[in-house]
């Protein structure tokens, strides 16, 4: 077992532990840095959308996973996002401008979206979201003059500093690109949970009551927290567009919204590695599955029999299982793991087990 | 003029009035303290102070501040420090986190500074960390600094709860029952904390609670409530011994 002596207060304050911990990180950005010149280019696309997935998963975790709201509308972001990049691009203004802008703008939207929305709580507020990603289908039909409506609309070719960008063309750039975005993102949300906004996300979400009395403003916490969300979302958004090519109403379905969640709750709700476990289990999958189906109708000697719904059910599955057996999720089972091994042989069953907690004080709302 | 007033204060839920014209006021640097039966409207007069609840009329004014003009999120800005009966931590986080929290009214930096975490709001963490540090020392929480207080004992979440209140530097500390549910022993250290946190850090602290031992103990002027209203006030003993507190306790003799 580690043991970190701590002689300054700068070792909390920094993201890494040590520098063990500092250099397996960096490892597995070499890593991924590294990935293109080992992958082939079918492959290196799952990789990227896994990380566009992830993104679009940090930016629910920091609604969902630190703020505690649980939100079911976020495919209607990603469409903003994406619709709002798109429609910059063609307009003439340069990528490197219009995709920030895109973030920006769906961040606006949300928070502007949130000032009623966050009124509601729990369930109640899930249906409200889920109302607005299905909302969203027809706003997208009706704006058919912007959007190209059930038309859909097709992603031009970017330009980053001169370089072409283009998922079939250039897949190699596409993947930095994507990966330059995912990490910056990551950084800046490592720096809001260890500054004062991350930690009243953090208060907001375990007791109302007392971030009031702590003087942390509960409903414009709750709106910031939501247009961050809604921010890192529309940029997830963008790059999804530019990865599928082409899109239309019908693209960022409410289904997509349900994918989203059930991503940070399998991977992990409150942490940002559980943003990425949850999105390389949603974003591989569909493949693991269509193997898996070829080798079992390889196996029994039947053809490819297509299953409908067959992913949906699978993945619905899965999610019961890990409400059930691992409420923590996949990062919650890691860490077990982690320090089954760190104090071995002194792990208790009951180490991370839940306790009940004493009464709350809930007459106030 | 004293650090907090209540001026006829009338609260009324429905039909039913939990605070019935009351007025009282605290001094600074005394331990002042409430104590009355179950459902006397103690717990609502906090909740009052932290802008919970509206009065129906009456004034409440804290350091010359009018409470009653602002949001409850901004009570906590003037110095005004609480627990809860019910303990309400900030469960799924540390220790430590939890005392930071308690720095949020000093927070300097914005949005923006803090998504590139840039010096300036690094020198605020460390001078935070800091000052909860202190609050670590005084209450003797060293050893539970790292840990989560979903596993935290009971005991020891009463005084993490203490302790996040004096992380904002306040400059009214309002305790609702800090004894209940705490051992001899826990309480005895409490009576202690009180007495320290009104004569080292100079906080002046209003208090609910039942314990009678630990109220005449440290308190130095004590108000009786009963349905909401006042029943008496003055020094422990004065109120101990007042006719109308006893029979509010005890009944009448027939």
């Amino acid at each position: 077992m580690r043991i970190i002596f701590k002689t300054d207060y700068m070792q909390d304050l920094r993201p890494w532990k040590d520098g063990y911990q500092l250099s397996l990180y960096l490892l597995l950005i070499a890593a991924a840095i590294v990935a293109p010149f080992v992958f082939d280019a079918f492959f290196l696309g799952e990789l990227t959308n896994v990380l566009i997935w992830a993104l679009a998963g940090l930016g629910l975790m920091v609604l969902t996973g630190h703020t505690g709201q649980a939100s079911l509308g976020h495919a209607a972001f990603l469409a903003l996002g994406c619709y709002a990049n798109i429609i910059l691009v063609e307009a003439g203004v340069p990528f490197l401008i219009a995709f920030p802008l895109a973030g920006i703008i769906t961040g606006l939207v949300g928070m502007v979206i949130a000032i009623p929305a966050l009124r509601l709580h729990g369930i109640y507020l899930a249906i409200a979201t889920m109302a607005m990603s299905i909302l969203a289908d027809d706003i997208i039909v009706l704006t058919e003059h912007w959007t190209g409506g059930v038309g859909g609309k097709y992603a031009p070719p970017v330009n980053v500093f001169g370089i072409d960008v283009d998922r079939w063309g250039t897949p190699k750039a596409f993947y930095y690109l994507v990966l330059g975005v995912t990490i910056l993102v990551t950084l800046g949300y490592i720096n809001l949970l260890r500054s004062p906004l991350g930690r009243s996300f953090i208060a907001v979400r375990d007791s109302e009551v007392s971030a009031q009395a702590m003087g942390i403003d509960v409903a414009r916490t709750k709106a910031i927290s939501f247009g961050i969300s809604c921010a890192v979302t529309g940029l997830a958004g963008a790059l999804m567009g530019l990865f599928a090519g082409a899109f239309n109403n019908e693209t960022f379905s409410v289904v997509i919204s349900i994918q989203l969640l059930m991503m940070i709750v399998i991977g992990g709700l409150g942490s940002i590695h559980g943003a990425f476990f949850g999105a390389i289990i949603i974003g591989f999958l569909p493949q693991f599955l269509s193997i898996s189906k070829e080798w079992v109708g390889a196996l029994v000697g039947g053809s490819n029999v297509a299953i409908p719904g067959l992913e949906f059910g699978i993945f619905g599955m899965i999610l019961i299982m890990f409400i059930l057996f691992e409420p923590m999720g996949i990062y919650g089972r890691w860490l077990k793991i982690r320090t089954w091994f760190e104090l071995f042989p002194f792990y208790r069953k009951d180490m991370f087990k839940r306790q009940k907690s004493y009464l709350k004080t809930e007459r106030l709302r | 003029m004293s650090l907090l007033e209540l001026e006829n204060v009338t609260l009324k839920f429905g039909g039913l009035t939990a605070v019935d014209n009351l007025s009282f006021s605290v001094e600074e640097g005394e331990v002042f303290a409430i104590v009355g039966p179950n459902g006397a409207g103690k717990s609502t007069v906090f909740n009052l102070i932290s802008r919970f609840y509206t009065p129906v009329t009456g004034s409440i004014r804290f350091d010359g501040h009018d409470l009653l003009k602002e949001k409850s999120s901004r009570v906590a800005d003037f110095g005004v420090a609480r627990t809860f009966q019910n303990i309400e931590l900030f469960e799924q986080a540390t220790v430590l986190e939890n005392l930071l929290v308690g720095r949020h009214r000093h927070r300097g930096s914005n949005f923006l500074t803090e998504l590139f975490f840039t010096p300036s709001v690094r020198k605020q963490e460390l001078q935070s960390r800091h000052f909860v540090e202190e609050i670590i020392d005084f209450l003797d929480l060293q050893a539970y600094r790292e840990k989560r207080i979903a596993g935290l004992p009971y005991g020891v979440r009463k005084v993490v709860e203490v302790a996040r209140a004096l992380a904002t530097d306040p400059k009214l500390l309002l305790l609702d029952e800090p004894a209940s549910g705490l051992s001899v022993e826990e309480t005895t250290d409490m009576r202690w904390w009180i007495d320290d946190i009104r004569r080292q850090m100079g906080i002046t602290v209003l208090m609910v609670e039942h314990d009678m031992g630990l109220v005449s103990g440290v308190s130095d002027r004590v108000l009786a409530m009963a349905d909401g209203a006042r029943l008496a006030l003055g020094t422990p003993t004065e109120v101990q011994s007042d006719p109308a507190v006893i029979e509010a306790y005890l009944g009448k003799a027939s």
